[in-house]
């Protein structure tokens, strides 16, 4: 048994928090006023290979393990949530579908030049009347003469609309087995013809991540363009989707910790009845809570990211990662704009943008219901 | 051009919770509580070693004095782009001044081929600045401090700009082989990549001792020094000075009264 960090992951992580605190923490709120996508930051994040942790060398990435990708997610996620999901996005829903079930020739022509960073990957499952139960998805895709003509609407897809998106690879109903539908998963190239990218939403949070709705009408992509086996799209998008709940618990948890840490801070300093308000167990003991649920939080978190690393199962773990961390998370950013008062409900003190980049962490990557769905039917029930 | 880069480990003052308290040999100070990074000015040192090398190629040395513990500053310069590095470890170096920690830094460069030698132009430690300069003697080769600029002008000679009072900047020619102390803000430094972290842990870290670096042991350590440091202290508070209490808020409050008073604003 070992809790340490290995010196090549604490290396890193230092580098990733400077990073963090010099680059993003400053720019931050201002990307957040004005809703601007950052490219530079992002350019800089991949330089440092942070768009492409755990996909291996040959293909651009890094090569890194799930511990190193979460604990660089927590880091930036402490800085900006925005810029948290643009990366854990990106590598979850963007890059691995491609690295697990793409061919050698779609790894080199679309996963490569992801996993440098230099382009964004995205993953449309959700649809208007497909959210939580994804197998409802209308999105149709018919073979045609050699191509998929594709027709229907996703919603919320990250990263889909920016200057760089390279490809969004979406689920279809690609016929029916059985009086069941066949859903399989196609990636569909940015600027194909038949395939528009709505404005952007006015989102409670998340202010500079890109987040659009999408809608296919006869777009036309290459019979090649289907991911893997045709009928296999639900397996490889559930196996897409635990990964990605290490990056949402991963981002909860530098959330988390940017909650507390801030509190603590603001607890010292401000003087209420002639001493700080620290100093009041009403306001120490959430402080002293956040503590205990930023740590288990991460615990919950490394333990499912080094299940994986190590080839075993970790779907259950990612599950539990991300149900505890998102909802602490959640509290967390109670508390913290509780201990800042009036203060923490005016944008001058982060705080107040750290609760509105919480709730969707409860939603997004599975809702905490479909979590404990997921769980409860784990435990036979 | 072959580059040598000179590297201190230093406790991390840019937290605001570093308390320094002296230790009980009054010639220390606690160190338990510190994190440690790398000394700013070195990390501009080992920015303009790297940018130089991308440029011209050639090979960085990084050289380091201090405890396994600094393996981690070492480590970094190398994720960054150095190619090798050598660490100068035992327990005889402790209390070196400038000059025995110069003869040290000169000992580790007995084996290695080199152009030029760059080290910050001041620790933010102990605040000497007089390292690099001490260097460049014991070399026998010229030196320029607070150099912020650096360009090649042929393999025998570099255009150096000092800066000076008023960001006035003093461009020098000096010849190769010399030493450089460089002052911060003349680049970015990067930050490593992950790819830059994990080769960094397959390149080598010589380690000389004592007895690796020739020297004897009246040459090292306080022994080997010419200014002995006796003892620190704090300073005590005077009469004159006024502490303002309260949270930022009420404190900036306060002093801006004080000014208006005293007619200063
Ligand atoms: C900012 C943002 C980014 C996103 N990025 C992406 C992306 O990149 N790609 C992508 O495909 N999707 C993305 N999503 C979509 C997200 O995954 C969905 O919003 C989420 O899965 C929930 O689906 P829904 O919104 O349709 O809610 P619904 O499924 O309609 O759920 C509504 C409520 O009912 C509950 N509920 C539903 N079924 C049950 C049940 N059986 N038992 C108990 N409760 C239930 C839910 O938990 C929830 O509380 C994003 C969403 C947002 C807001």
């Amino acid at each position: 048994m070992d809790y340490d960090l290995t010196e090549e992951q604490r290396m890193f992580q230092q580098m990733v928090r400077e990073f963090a605190d010099n680059e993003v923490a400053p720019v931050t709120d201002e990307l957040d006023e004005k809703g601007e996508f950052p490219y530079e930051l992002q350019a800089k994040m991949a330089e440092m290979g942070l768009f492409g942790l755990p996909i291996p060398e040959e293909y651009g990435g890094s090569g890194a393990g799930l511990v190193t990708y979460a604990l660089a997610v927590e880091e930036i996620s402490r800085a900006s949530a925005s810029l948290g999901i643009t990366m854990a996005a990106h590598t979850s829903l963007g890059c691995l579908p491609i690295f697990f079930f793409g061919s050698e020739e779609q790894k080199q022509e679309w996963l490569v030049p992801m996993a440098t960073g230099e382009k964004l990957g995205a993953f449309g499952l959700t649809e208007p009347e497909a959210g939580s139960d994804a197998g409802a998805t209308k999105t149709a895709a018919e073979l045609k003469n050699g191509q998929w003509v594709i027709n229907g609407t996703k919603c919320f897809i990250t990263n889909s609309g920016t200057d760089i998106t390279s490809v969004i690879t979406i689920t279809a109903v690609t016929g029916k087995i059985g009086g069941k539908k066949e859903i399989s998963n196609i990636v569909v190239p940015a600027g194909t013809p038949g395939f528009t990218v709505s404005p952007p939403y006015r989102k409670m949070g998340w202010h500079s991540s890109d987040t659009h709705e999408l809608s296919f009408s006869d777009c036309r992509v290459p019979e090649s363009n289907l991911l893997g086996g045709r009928g296999d799209g639900f397996k490889q998008f559930l196996k897409v989707l635990d990964c990605g709940r290490i990056g949402v618990a991963a981002l909860s948890v530098g959330m988390a910790q940017a909650c507390l840490d801030e509190s603590v801070k603001y607890a010292k300093s401000r003087v209420q009845f002639g001493q700080p308000i620290g100093r009041n167990q009403g306001i120490s003991f959430k402080c002293a809570d956040m503590l205990v649920e930023v740590e288990l939080s991460r615990n919950a978190t490394i333990k499912a990211a080094w299940l994986a690393d190590q080839k075993r199962d970790y779907s259950r773990e990612a599950s539990i990662a991300k149900l505890f961390a998102s909802e602490a998370a959640m509290r967390a950013a109670s508390s913290a704009v509780q201990i800042h008062g009036g203060y923490g409900y005016v944008e001058d003190y982060p705080v107040c943008r750290i609760f509105r980049d919480s709730k969707i962490l409860e939603i997004g990557e599975g809702t905490s219901e479909v979590q404990r769905i997921v769980l409860s039917r784990g435990l036979g029930l | 051009m072959n580059i040598v880069v000179c590297v201190k480990q230093v406790p991390d003052t840019s937290d605001p919770d570093t308390e320094v308290h002296i230790d009980g040999t009054g010639k220390g100070v606690d160190q338990g509580k510190f994190s440690f990074v790398i000394n700013d000015a070195d990390n501009f040192a080992v920015e303009e070693a790297i940018l130089l090398k991308e440029k011209h190629g050639g090979e960085v040395t990084v050289v380091n004095i201090g405890p396994e513990a600094a393996n981690q500053v070492i480590r970094m310069a190398l994720a960054k782009g150095g190619d090798s590095a050598v660490r100068l470890d035992d327990e005889k170096f402790a209390y070196s001044d400038p000059v025995a920690t110069a003869r040290l830094l000169a000992s580790a460069l007995k084996d290695v081929e080199y152009d030029l030698v760059m080290t910050g132009c001041l620790a933010t430690d102990d605040g000497y600045g007089a390292v690099g300069i001490a260097l460049a003697q014991l070399l026998g080769v010229p030196h320029a401090a607070y150099a912020k600029t650096v360009e090649v002008v042929d393999d025998k000679k570099l255009k150096v700009g000092r800066e000076l009072e008023g960001g006035l900047l003093e461009m020098n020619e000096i010849e190769l082989p010399c030493v450089l102390a460089i002052q911060t803000g003349g680049n970015e430094p990067r930050y490593a990549s992950f790819k830059g972290i994990r080769e960094a842990s397959k390149k080598e870290i010589k380690v000389m001792d004592l007895a690796a670096t020739g020297l004897s042991e009246d040459q090292v350590g306080e022994a080997g020094s010419v200014a002995v440091m006796t003892q620190y202290s704090v300073p005590e508070v005077g009469e004159l000075a006024e502490i303002l209490e309260g949270d930022p808020a009420e404190t900036a409050g306060k002093l801006a009264g004080i000014l208006k008073e005293k007619g200063l604003v």
